[in-house]
C-alpha cells in the first residue's frame, strides 16, 4: 500500500448550473473547502496538482501558495486520480508533505473556459474530425455496438445502467436529476448517437472539487482520514478508432491490476465502487476490466439489480455522471463520493464500505486511473 | 450546407504519403520491414516492434464494418446528412480507420456489422478523403 491518506475532500458549495462562477473560481472555492475540511490552512500546503488548464501555477498563485512540488498532468477526466498517485509518490519521496489537488470546470456555462478542437494537422484532426465527429457523444460511444454484437448486450440492458444510477441519485439532494426513470423512459429519450439516447449520456454541468493528500503518519490528526491503499494508471489510445479491442479497455484493466496489487486486495474485498460513467457503456466495461464479473456478463449483472440500492455491489452511489454531475472531467467527483462513503457521511450511505475502489477514465478510453481507498491501513 | 465547411485535414510530413496516395486513388498505409506488421495511422515507428525500418504500400481497399454510431447532432457541414454514421472499419490487412459509410442508407437495419466494404474517395478541400461503401463481393 501507499503510505498516504486523503485528509480533506470537498466539492464547491454548489454544483450544476453556476453561470456566476469562472473555471478558476470553481478551482479556488473547491480548494478552500478541502483545506477547511482537513482542518488546515493554505499555509500548510506545499504541493499542488491540477490539470494543465488553468494549471498548477495559476491555482497556486491565486491562492498565494508557493509549492515546492507541482504536477500539471492533464490526461482527461481521470487526471485527478493520477494526481493522487503522483502525490503519493512525492510525499513518500519527501518532495512534499501536504498536497492540494483541485478540479473546477465551467462545463455547462463555459465561463472563463477554454475549448480545444483538435488541430486539423493533429492525428485526430486528420483521421477522425473529417468524418463529422462532434465531441465525446459521437466518438466515445462507437465501441458499444461491437460489444453488443460480440457479447449480446441488449439495448434494454444498456438503458438499465441509467435506471440503476438514477435510483442512487434519488437519494442524493445534490444530484441534478433525481426523478425515477424506467428502461422505457431511457429508450424513449431523444437519440443522440445510436445506440445512445440522451439518458445514456452524461450531464454537462459546472462545479469543482478538491483533495488534500498527506502522509499516513499523520492519520490521527485527521478525523476524516481515508487511506490510499493502492493506485494504478495506464493508457491506451489517443484516438477512439485505434482502440485495440472495442469490447474491452486495456487501460482500465492495467490500471486496476496495478491498484489491486499495491493494495493487496481482490474483488471480494471491495464493498463500494465508483466507475467513471460519461456514457452508459462505461460501467459495463469497467466491471469486466476490474474482474467483478466475467467478460460479457456486466450488462446482466447491472440489470439484475446488483449495483443499485440494496444490491451486493453498490456502484456510482452519488448517481454518477449520468445523474449526479459531469463537468467534463468527472474523476474528482468520483473520488469525493468514495471518500464520503468510506467516512460514512455519504447522502446514500452504504453499509460498512471498508474498501472502496474508484475507476477513472480519461479522454475516450485514452487513459485510466484506479484508486483503492480504505478506512484502515492494511 | 457546402462541403467546404466540413473539417479539412492538414497533412504533416509523416502523413503526406498517405494523402498523396488518396490523391492517386490508392489507400496507402505503412508496414514494418522487420516484423511485417501493417499499421495505421501514419507514423515513423512500428507500433508492434519499435523498428524505424518501415515502408508504404497500397492496401487492397477492402474492409469490413467494425463498429459505428449514427450521429443525430451533425458536425459543421454535415447538417444535410444527419443522422449519419461515424464508423470504424477494419481493413483486410488488419488496421482500422474511421470513415463514413456512403452509398447506403445510414440506418441500424442497413448498417450490419462485419458487412464487406471498399474504399472510395471524396473531395475535401484540396485533398481526397477515404470513405467506405458497401462492396458487392
Amino acid at each position: 500500500m501507499t503510505s498516504v491518506i486523503i485528509a480533506g475532500a470537498a466539492e464547491t458549495d454548489q454544483i450544476g448550473k453556476l453561470p456566476g462562477h469562472s473555471t478558476l473560481q470553481l478551482h479556488l472555492e473547491a480548494a478552500l473547502n478541502a483545506v477547511a475540511d482537513a482542518g488546515l490552512t493554505r499555509k500548510d500546503i506545499d504541493g499542488i496538482a491540477t490539470v494543465s488548464v488553468p494549471g498548477p501555477v495559476q491555482v497556486a498563485h491565486s491562492l498565494g501558495i508557493v509549492p515546492r512540488w507541482m504536477d500539471g498532468t492533464g490526461v482527461g477526466g481521470t487526471s485527478f486520480l493520477l494526481h493522487v498517485r503522483h502525490a503519493a509518490a512525492a510525499i513518500m519521496a519527501g518532495y512534499a508533505s501536504t498536497v492540494l489537488i483541485t478540479h473546477g470546470e465551467s462545463g455547462r456555462s463555459r465561463v472563463g473556459a477554454t475549448r480545444f478542437p483538435a488541430a486539423p494537422s493533429s492525428p485526430a484532426g486528420q483521421f477522425e474530425a473529417p468524418y463529422g465527429v462532434v465531441g465525446a457523444p459521437t466518438a466515445f460511444t462507437i465501441p458499444a455496438l461491437r460489444y453488443m454484437k460480440e457479447y449480446g448486450l441488449t439495448h434494454e440492458q444498456l438503458a438499465y445502467v441509467a435506471v440503476a444510477q438514477r435510483r442512487w441519485a434519488a437519494k442524493n439532494p445534490r444530484a441534478m436529476y433525481r426523478d425515477p426513470i424506467t428502461v422505457d423512459d431511457v429508450l424513449a429519450s431523444r437519440m443522440v448517437a445510436y445506440p445512445f439516447h440522451l439518458l445514456e449520456c452524461c450531464l454537462v454541468t459546472d462545479g469543482g472539487g478538491a483533495l488534500i493528500v498527506t502522509s499516513a503518519d499523520r492519520a490521527a490528526d485527521f478525523p476524516g482520514a481515508v487511506h490510499v491503499l493502492g493506485t494504478g494508471e495506464s493508457m491506451e489510445t489517443p484516438m477512439i478508432s485505434q482502440m485495440a479491442d472495442f469490447t474491452q479497455s486495456r487501460a482500465f484493466r492495467l490500471a486496476g491490476q496495478a491498484a489491486f496489487a499495491e493494495a493487496r486486495i481482490t474483488v471480494a474485498d471491495v464493498r463500494h465502487l465508483m466507475i467513471y460513467d460519461a456514457f452508459a457503456h462505461l460501467p459495463v466495461y469497467g466491471l469486466e476490466a476490474l474482474g467483478f464479473v466475467r467478460k460479457g456478463e456486466a450488462g446482466a449483472f447491472i440489470a439484475d439489480g446488483n449495483t443499485e440500492p440494496g444490491g451486493v455491489l453498490p456502484l456510482n452511489t452519488n448517481g454518477g455522471g449520468l445523474s449526479y454531475t459531469h463537468t467534463g472531467m468527472y474523476g474528482m467527483f468520483a473520488i469525493v463520493e468514495a471518500v464520503r462513503q468510506v467516512r460514512g457521511e455519504a447522502a446514500a450511505q452504504v453499509e460498512s464500505p471498508d474498501i472502496s475502489v474508484v475507476l477513472g477514465n480519461g479522454g475516450m478510453f485514452a487513459t485510466s486511473g484506479v484508486l483503492v481507498l480504505g478506512r484502515q491501513p492494511r | 450546407m457546402a462541403a467546404s465547411e466540413k473539417a479539412v485535414p492538414v497533412p504533416t510530413p509523416e502523413t503526406q504519403p498517405f494523402w498523396d496516395g488518396c490523391a492517386a486513388g490508392e489507400l496507402r498505409i505503412q508496414r514494418c520491414l522487420d516484423c511485417g506488421k501493417p499499421y495505421f495511422y501514419p507514423r515513423p515507428v512500428c507500433p508492434e516492434c519499435g523498428s524505424a525500418k518501415v515502408e508504404w504500400f497500397t492496401a487492397s481497399g477492402r474492409a469490413t464494418l467494425y463498429s459505428y454510431v449514427i450521429n443525430h447532432r451533425p458536425a459543421r457541414g454535415f447538417e444535410d446528412e444527419a443522422p449519419y454514421a461515424i464508423a470504424v472499419v477494419q481493413l483486410e490487412e488488419g488496421p482500422r480507420l474511421m470513415s463514413n459509410i456512403t452509398g447506403i442508407p445510414n440506418t441500424p437495419e442497413d448498417l450490419v456489422l462485419d458487412m464487406p466494404l471498399r474504399v472510395t474517395f471524396e473531395r475535401r478541400g484540396d485533398l481526397q478523403l477515404p470513405q467506405f461503401t458497401p462492396d458487392a463481393r
